[in-house]
C-alpha cells in the first residue's frame, strides 16, 4: 500500500429483511440497493461502479445477468456493473472488489450490493447448490457443508476436551443478540436445552447449530474519505481488508481445526489497518454453524487454538462483555442468504461505528468483520474504523 | 470405472488423495499410489441426515489417514456402516455407485461416481 494513498469510506448501508421473502433475486436487490442510496443521500448518477454479490441466481432461480438488471433499475446507467461470485463469501469479496474500485481510483462512488434468492427450493435442493462447490472426490460421497461441520467439530470436541454444550451457547447468544435486529429471520430467543435436545443433523451437530436458509439483500456505499466528507461526518474507514484461499479438497488441511484462510486473511487485514486482535472492540464472525465461531475466534487471534470455546462459556463475548461477537445475531439468528451475508457483517460494524446499531449498539471505534466461504475455502476479513 | 484408490505422490515425496497437477511447493507428480493396498485410520467422522439428492440417508462419513511407507495421507468418504469411532481401523472397499448421479445439481457425465467406502477392519 503506497504511504499516500486516500482512505475508502463507507457512507451508506442498508439491508432488507432477511427470512422466506416472496420477492425474487432482482426485486431484492433493488430494494436494498435503493435504501441504500437513500441512505447515503447519494444520487444514482453518482454511481460509477456497481458489483453484486451473489453466488448461485442461476442455480436456484434461473435468473443471470443480475449486475445488468439492477444497473439499469436503479438508472444507474452507463456505471460499470459486475457480479462477484465466491460462493458463500460472495458478500465480502463484493467489499473487497468495492474497496479496489474506489482505492485504485477507478470509482469515486460505488454501490455493492449482496443478495440471494433460495426459500423456493427445498432443504435438499439448496445443500444441492451449494455442495456443488465440492471436489468430484467429496461430491460423489454425498458430502455437504453441513457434514464438514459436523466432522470437524466432533475432531475439535474430541482434541481439546471441549463440552458439547459449549457450542450451543454460540447458538444461544446469537439468537439472543438477533432478537434486537428488526431485520433478523428469527427474532426469538432460544435456551441451551433446545437447542441440546434439537434434531440431528451431522452428529453431533443438530438443527440449532446450523444457520436457516435464507431470502435477503444488503448494500454498502463506498467513496473515497475527501468524497464521504462532503456527504457527512459520520461515516466509517476501510482500514485493512484481505482475502486469502485454503484447500479445495477439505480433508487435505493439516489440521482441521486451522482455516488458513481466516489466519492468512486476518494477518494481512491486521497488518493493513495497524490494528491488532486486541483493538478489535466488536466483531461479526461465519457463524454458518457454531463450530465456525470457534474457529473463526481462534484464527482471528482472539483465542489461542483449543480454547475459543472458553471465552464463549465464560460470556466473553456477549453484548454487553469485553469482545461483542455478532451482536447482529450472526447468521445463524439473522439467516444467510449467501450473497448478502458477507455484506450484512459490514452493515453490522458500519452501523456499530456510525452509532446506528439501536439496542445493538455497544461502545467500539474499531470492528472486524469475517466472512467464509464453503468451509473456509475462501475467506475476507475486513477491518473498519469510525471516522476520525 | 477404476479399481484403484489413485494418489498422487510428488516430487517432494508427499502424497494427495485426490492427485493435483503440482504437489506442494510446485513440484510435480511422479508415480502414483493404489490407496486401497492400505488400510487406515479414522481422525473423524459424522452421520449426516440431511443429505441432497441421491444421497443415501443417513450418510455416514469419515475422514481417514493412510500410512504410506511413514507417509501421511488423507482421504474422505462414505464408511460401510454407522458403528464407527475415532481411531477405528478400516480398508477402503469398491463400490459402483457412491450416489445416483441422477438425482443431484451436476451434470452426471461430469464426473466419476464409483470409489471406495471404508469399512471398519
Amino acid at each position: 500500500m503506497g504511504e499516500r494513498m486516500e482512505r475508502v469510506a463507507i457512507i451508506g448501508a442498508s439491508m432488507t429483511q432477511f427470512g422466506q421473502r416472496e420477492e425474487w433475486i432482482c426485486e431484492l436487490l433493488v430494494e436494498a440497493g435503493v435504501a441504500c442510496l437513500e441512505d447515503g443521500g447519494v444520487d444514482p448518477a453518482a454511481i460509477e461502479h456497481l458489483y453484486v454479490s451473489n453466488m448461485a441466481s442461476g442455480e436456484f432461480e434461473g435468473q443471470t445477468g443480475i449486475m445488468n438488471a439492477l444497473a439499469h433499475d436503479l438508472d444507474l446507467l452507463p456505471a460499470y456493473a459486475q457480479r462477484v461470485d465466491q460462493t458463500s463469501s460472495s458478500g465480502g469479496a463484493g467489499m473487497y472488489a468495492a474497496w479496489q474500485s474506489v482505492a485504485s481510483g477507478a470509482s469515486e462512488m460505488t454501490l455493492l450490493v449482496g443478495g440471494e434468492k433460495m426459500t423456493h427450493k427445498t432443504t435438499a435442493e439448496s445443500t444441492d447448490v451449494i455442495a456443488s462447490i465440492t471436489h468430484p472426490c467429496e461430491y460423489k460421497h454425498g458430502l455437504t457443508l453441513p457434514s464438514f461441520a459436523g466432522l470437524t467439530a466432533r475432531h475439535y470436541l474430541e482434541r481439546f476436551d471441549a463440552p458439547r454444550e459449549s457450542l450451543a451457547k454460540v447458538a444461544v447468544k446469537n439468537h439472543k443478540n438477533g432478537v434486537d435486529n428488526p431485520h433478523a429471520q428469527f427474532q426469538k430467543e432460544v435456551d441451551l436445552e433446545t437447542v441440546l435436545e434439537s434434531p440431528v443433523i451431522a452428529d453431533p451437530l443438530r438443527l440449532y447449530d446450523f444457520c436457516p436458509i435464507t431470502d435477503g439483500s444488503a448494500a454498502l456505499l463506498f467513496c473515497p474519505e475527501s468524497v464521504a466528507k462532503e456527504y457527512t461526518d459520520e461515516y466509517a474507514v476501510v482500514s485493512g481488508i484481505a482475502g486469502a484461499t485454503d484447500t479445495h479438497v477439505v480433508h487435505e488441511r493439516p489440521d482441521p481445526t486451522i482455516m488458513a484462510g481466516v489466519v492468512e486473511s486476518g494477518a494481512a487485514a491486521y497488518e493493513m489497518s495497524g490494528y491488532g486482535p486486541e483493538d478489535i472492540d466488536v466483531a461479526e464472525l461465519h457463524d454458518m454453524f457454531t463450530i465456525l465461531e470457534f474457529l473463526q475466534m481462534e484464527g482471528l487471534g482472539f483465542a489461542d487454538q483449543g480454547e475459543a470455546w472458553m471465552h464463549v462459556e465464560e460470556g466473553r463475548t456477549d453484548r454487553e462483555s469485553e469482545l461483542p461477537i455478532n451482536t447482529s445475531g450472526g447468521l445463524k439468528s439473522k439467516g444467510h442468504p449467501l450473497g448478502a451475508s458477507g455484506v450484512a457483517q459490514g452493515v453490522e460494524i458500519y452501523e456499530q461505528l456510525v452509532g446506528e446499531a439501536g439496542p445493538r449498539q455497544v461502545d467500539a471505534e474499531v470492528g472486524l468483520c469475517c466472512n467464509v466461504g464453503g468451509f473456509g475455502n475462501c475467506v475476507i476479513t475486513t477491518i473498519m474504523e469510525a471516522a476520525a | 470405472m477404476s479399481d484403484r484408490m489413485e494418489a498422487y505422490r510428488y516430487e517432494d515425496g508427499s502424497i494427495s488423495y485426490p492427485g493435483h497437477p503440482l504437489g506442494p511447493d510446485g513440484s510435480k507428480p511422479v508415480e502414483t499410489v493404489d490407496l486401497s493396498e492400505y488400510t487406515a485410520t479414522v481422525v473423524t467422522w459424522t452421520t449426516s441426515t440431511a443429505t441432497p439428492p441421491g444421497v443415501r440417508e443417513p450418510n455416514t462419513v469419515a475422514i481417514v489417514e493412510f500410512d504410506v511407507d511413514s507417509e501421511p495421507v488423507r482421504a474422505i468418504g462414505q464408511v460401510t456402516t454407522d458403528e464407527v469411532e475415532t481411531g477405528t481401523e478400516v480398508r477402503p472397499v469398491y463400490t459402483e455407485e457412491l450416489r445416483d448421479p441422477n438425482e443431484g445439481i451436476k451434470v452426471p457425465e461430469s464426473q466419476a461416481w464409483d470409489g471406495y467406502r471404508f469399512e471398519p477392519l
